[in-house]
C-alpha cells in the first residue's frame, strides 16, 4: 500500500501553463500518474501534453470526481487558488509555489483545516508512492525517479524537496525502498507536519519505517517527538538533521523561509536532543539512515 | 527583515501605541542638541540589530545634555556582536512601577498566529516561561478573520490583569495584533511596556520583523520610514564577496546561483540546493574541511549565471580549491551546471581539473554531465558516492596546499 | 569569449527559407538564432553554452539542415 496516493489518483494542475508546470505535466504523465487536465484563467481550450486546460476548476468538478489538484502557480495568485480548489471540493492539495507570505498560507491552512482538505506544502516538491503515482516535481524526469525511488517499505518525510531524493535513493541502493515519500514544504508554516503524517504511515501495513529530513527553525521536531513518546507507533523512525553549523549562527537565514535560528528551540542540537530522548535515532550522515533503519526494523 | 527599534517605534505609532517621546540621531552633537529639546532625564539607545544592548554597554543614562554628548560619543563608537550601530535614539526617561511583555508571532504548530503576554516584563521572556508559568499566556487568533480586541483582552485577563490596566493593556496588544496582521510581521514585540506613576502605560522598547517576501506590499510605509531597498537586514552587514554574489544572482533570473555567506576557510564551495547547502556544509565541516562561503545553486540556471558565480568564488584570493556538490538533481541540470562551472573557472584564469577538487551532481542530464567533466580531466562522481563521502574527498585533496 | 561546449552549423539552404528562419529564431528557448541585417540566419555566439539541447531546432528542420555539434564530445583541439 502507500499512503495520500496510489494509481487511482486522478488529479488537475492549477498553473499547468507555466513553465515549471508544462514540465512537471510531462513528468507526471510519463510517470503514469493520472492527471486529468489544468487550470490557467483565459487558456480554455488548449492543451498541454495532450490534456485540457480549462479556466476554473470548477469545470472539471462538475463533471467529474477529483482527487486531488497541484498548485503550481505565482506567488501571488496562490491563495485564491487554493481557496478555488477547496472549494470546489477537492480533498488534497499539493502547493508547490514558493515565497508565499506566512499570513496567507496561515489564512488558507485554517480554510483547509475547516474543510478536512488534506494540504502538503507550501514550498514543496509534492508525493510519491513508487510504481504507482505521484504528484509534483519530486524525482524529476522518468528514468532519474525510478532509480531513486525503487517501490518498498519506508515512508520519507522531508523539508528539503532535493533531500527527499537524496534520502531516497540511498533507501533504494539499500534495498529497503520506499512506500510513499513525502516533500513537506520548507516554509514556517505548512499544511502537514511529520506529527500530522505519522498516523496514515501508522495505519499504513506496507510501511515498515520512516526516514526524516529536518532543520534548525520551528517546532516540528518537537511534535513528532511527542507523538512518538503519546501515541504507542511502533514504527522505527531515523531522522537525519542538516544545518548543524547554524546553531552558532542566530539570526541567520539560510536555505529555506522557515530555516533561522532565533530561540535555543530552532537549534539542531536542541532538536537532536528531544529526537533522541523520544527513541528516534539521528543519522550523522545519509547513508547511515538506511543501516540505522534495518537495525531497528523487526 | 528586522527593523531598527526608532524605525519600529515609527510604525508603532501608526497604530497609535503611546510612547515615550524621542529622536534619532547619527551624531553627539545632535544628541546634545535633542536632549535640551526632550528632558533632563534621557536615555541613550544604541541603534544596533542586536539583542543584549543593555549588557554590552550600549545604553546608558544622562541627566545633562553634556552628559548626554559626552556618552552618545562613546555608545556610537561601540560595537556590538560585531556592528556598529546606525546612530542612537535619545528618549525622555520615565520612572516606571510595573513593567509587561506583550510578543506576536506565528505558532507554526498551531499554525496560527499567537498573542503571548506577561506581567513580567523587562527580564527573558523565556525565563518567564519556565519559572512563573503563571504569569504567561499564549492566546491564539485567526489570521483570517478580522481581528476582534475580546482575543487580546483574553490574552492580558489570563494571567490576572484586571481594572484600568486591562483596558489600556488590550487596547495597546489589539493595535500590535492589527499591525501584525496589516504589515506581514513575523514577529511583533514589545517589552517593555511599562506602567508610570501616573497609571498610564507606554511601550518602551519593541522588535518588529516584516517578511521579506511583503517587501514589496509595504514599500511606502518602508519608503516613510526611510529603510532602503536593497538594506538586507541580516544580523551582519554584507562583505563584498556577498554583494557580489548578490549582484551575479540578481542579473540573470535563470535559476538562483548566489544566496552567498562567506567564511574564513579556504575550500570554495558552489552547493545546492536549501536542503543540500545545509547537509553539505556540514558535511565539509565534520570532515575537517574549511569552508570559504557557504551558496545555493538550483531551479535550473543558466550556463551563464553557474559561470559567473563559479568565476567570483575561484577569484577570492583566500580560496585554493572549489568542491561542486548537489543532492540528486532533479529540475536542475547537471550538463548545464558543469558547463557553467568549467567555463568560470576558465575565466578566473585556472585549469579546471586543478581547481574543482570535486564534482558531484548527480541526476538529470548526467550522462552528458558526466562526458564534459571527463573532457576537461575533473574529478567527478556518480551519485553512488554519498554526499558526505564526496565531501571527505574534497577535504582530503585540500591537505598539501 | 567564444563559445566553448556547443557548436551549430546552418546549412546556406535554411537561408532561403524566410519562415523557417522566423520560426527558428522564436522557437529557441536561450536565443541561440538571430537575422542578421543581410537576413541571413546567424547564431548569437555568447548564448550559444547555454543550448539546452532540447532538438527543437532540428526537429523543426529537414536533414541535416541545422547541426549541433558538442564541442566535448568531439577529439578535435
Ligand atoms: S537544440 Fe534547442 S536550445 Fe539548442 S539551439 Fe536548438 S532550439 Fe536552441
Amino acid at each position: 500500500m502507500s499512503i495520500l496516493i496510489d494509481e487511482n489518483t486522478n488529479f488537475i494542475i492549477q498553473g499547468i501553463t507555466g513553465r515549471e508546470a508544462v514540465t512537471m505535466a510531462k513528468e507526471l504523465l510519463d510517470y503514469g500518474s493520472k492527471l486529468v487536465g489544468g487550470v490557467t484563467p483565459g487558456r480554455k481550450g488548449r492543451e498541454v501534453h495532450g490534456v485540457p486546460v480549462e479556466d476554473t476548476v470548477r469545470a472539471f468538478t462538475n463533471s467529474q470526481s477529483i482527487g486531488a489538484s497541484i498548485i503550481s502557480v505565482p506567488p501571488a495568485f496562490a491563495a485564491d487558488a487554493v481557496n478555488e480548489a477547496i472549494e470546489a471540493g477537492i480533498k488534497l492539495l499539493v502547493v508547490v509555489t514558493e515565497r508565499i507570505p506566512r499570513k496567507q498560507v496561515a489564512q488558507f491552512v485554517e480554510y483547509a483545516q475547516q474543510e478536512e482538505v488534506r494540504l502538503i506544502g507550501p514550498n514543496c516538491l509534492g508525493i510519491i508512492s513508487p510504481g504507482k503515482s505521484k504528484l509534483g516535481g519530486v524525482g524529476g524526469a522518468l528514468e532519474s525517479c525510478e532509480q531513486a525511488f525503487q517501490p518498498g517499505s519506508i515512508g520519507v518525510m522531508s523539508r528539503s524537496g532535493g533531500m527527499t531524493t537524496e534520502i531516497a535513493n540511498s533507501l533504494s541502493e539499500s534495498g529497503l525502498g520506499i512506500s510513499t515519500a513525502i516533500s513537506i514544504g520548507g516554509d514556517a508554516i505548512i499544511g502537514s507536519t511529520y506529527a500530522e503524517l505519522m498516523p496514515l504511515f501508522d495505519a499504513d501495513p506496507e510501511t515498515k519505517g520512516i526516514a526524516i529530513y529536518s532543520e534548525p527553525g520551528g517546532r516540528a521536531e518537537y511534535e513528532l517527538a511527542e507523538y512518538m513518546e503519546s501515541s504507542g507507533s511502533k514504527l522505527p523512525v531515523v531522522a537525519f538533521m542538516a544545518g548543524r553549523f547554524m546553531d552558532e549562527m542566530p539570526g541567520m537565514r539560510f536555505g529555506h523561509a522557515g530555516t533561522i535560528v532565533e530561540g535555543k528551540a530552532d537549534t539542531t542540537s536542541e532538536k537532536i536532543a528531544k529526537l533522541s530522548d523520544s527513541g528516534i535515532a539521528v543519522a550523522e550522515k545519509i547513508e547511515d539512515i538506511p543501516v540505522l533503519l534495518k537495525q531497528r526494523i523487526r | 527583515m528586522r527593523f531598527y527599534e526608532y524605525e519600529a517605534k515609527e510604525v508603532l505609532k501608526k497604530y497609535s501605541i503611546p510612547l515615550p517621546k524621542s529622536l534619532f540621531v547619527k551624531d553627539s552633537d545632535s544628541a546634545f542638541n535633542a536632549a535640551q529639546n526632550l528632558s533632563t532625564d534621557v536615555v541613550i539607545k544604541s541603534q544596533v540589530l542586536s539583542g543584549g544592548r543593555m549588557k554590552a554597554g550600549g545604553i546608558d543614562f544622562a541627566n545633562s545634555p553634556e552628559e548626554v554628548k559626552e556618552k552618545s560619543r562613546i555608545i556610537l563608537e561601540l560595537e556590538i556582536n560585531g556592528l556598529l550601530p546606525v546612530g542612537i535614539l535619545i528618549e525622555e526617561k520615565k520612572k516606571i512601577t510595573q513593567e509587561y511583555f506583550a510578543a506576536v508571532t506565528y505558532d507554526g504548530r498551531a499554525k496560527k498566529p499567537v498573542i503571548i503576554f506577561s506581567d513580567m516584563g523587562g527580564i527573558d521572556i523565556e525565563e518567564v516561561a519556565n519559572s512563573h508559568p503563571e504569569h504567561l499566556s499564549r492566546t491564539h487568533f485567526s489570521a483570517a478573520r478580522p481581528f476582534s480586541p475580546f482575543t487580546a483582552k483574553n490574552a492580558v485577563a489570563a494571567v490576572g490583569v484586571t481594572g484600568r490596566e486591562l483596558n489600556q493593556l488590550s487596547a495597546i496588544v489589539t493595535n500590535l495584533c492589527n499591525l501584525f496582521l496589516e504589515r506581514d510581521l513575523t514577529l511583533a514585540e514589545i517589552n517593555p511596556i511599562g506602567k508610570l506613576e501616573d497609571g498610564s502605560i507606554i511601550a518602551l522598547d519593541c522588535h518588529l520583523d516584516m517578511e521579506s517576501e511583503a517587501r514589496n506590499t509595504h514599500s511606502a510605509l518602508l519608503a516613510e520610514i526611510g529603510v532602503p531597498e536593497e538594506d538586507n537586514r541580516q544580523s551582519r552587514p554584507p562583505t563584498q564577496f556577498e554583494i557580489d554574489a548578490a549582484n551575479v544572482d540578481a542579473a540573470d533570473t535563470r535559476g538562483v546561483a548566489g544566496n552567498l555567506t562567506e567564511f574564513d576557510g579556504n575550500l570554495g564551495l558552489i552547493i545546492g540546493a536549501g536542503g543540500g547547502s545545509l547537509t553539505l556544509f556540514d558535511a565539509v565541516r565534520a570532515a575537517g574541511g574549511k569552508p570559504a562561503n557557504y551558496c545555493e545553486i538550483g531551479g535550473n540556471p543558466s550556463v551563464a549565471k553557474a559561470a559567473n558565480l563559479t568565476k567570483l568564488i575561484c577569484s577570492q584570493p583566500k580560496v585554493d580549491k572549489v568542491a561542486v556538490m548537489m543532492n540528486v538533481v532533479s529540475n536542475t541540470r547537471v550538463d548545464i551546471v558543469a558547463r557553467g562551472v568549467i567555463k568560470g573557472c576558465i575565466e578566473a584564469g585556472f585549469d579546471p581539473a586543478e581547481k574543482i577538487a570535486i564534482f558531484r551532481i548527480p541526476g538529470s542530464w548526467e550522462e552528458e554531465g558526466f562526458a564534459l567533466l571527463e573532457r576537461y580531466g575533473v574529478d567527478y562522481v556518480d551519485r553512488s558516492v554519498s554526499m558526505h563521502e564526496a565531501a571527505q574527498r574534497a577535504v582530503e585533496k585540500m591537505k598539501g596546499i | 569569449m567564444p563559445a566553448m561546449f556547443i557548436s551549430i552549423a546552418i546549412e546556406d539552404s535554411v537561408h532561403k527559407d524566410q519562415e523557417l528562419c522566423n520560426r527558428l529564431v522564436s522557437m529557441c528557448p536561450v536565443d541561440i538564432f538571430e537575422i542578421s541585417e543581410k537576413s541571413q540566419l546567424i547564431t548569437v555566439e555568447e548564448n550559444l553554452d547555454e543550448c539546452t539541447l532540447c532538438n527543437l531546432c532540428i526537429e523543426a528542420s529537414s536533414d541535416e539542415q541545422i547541426k549541433i555539434e558538442k564541442l566535448y564530445r568531439s577529439d578535435s583541439n
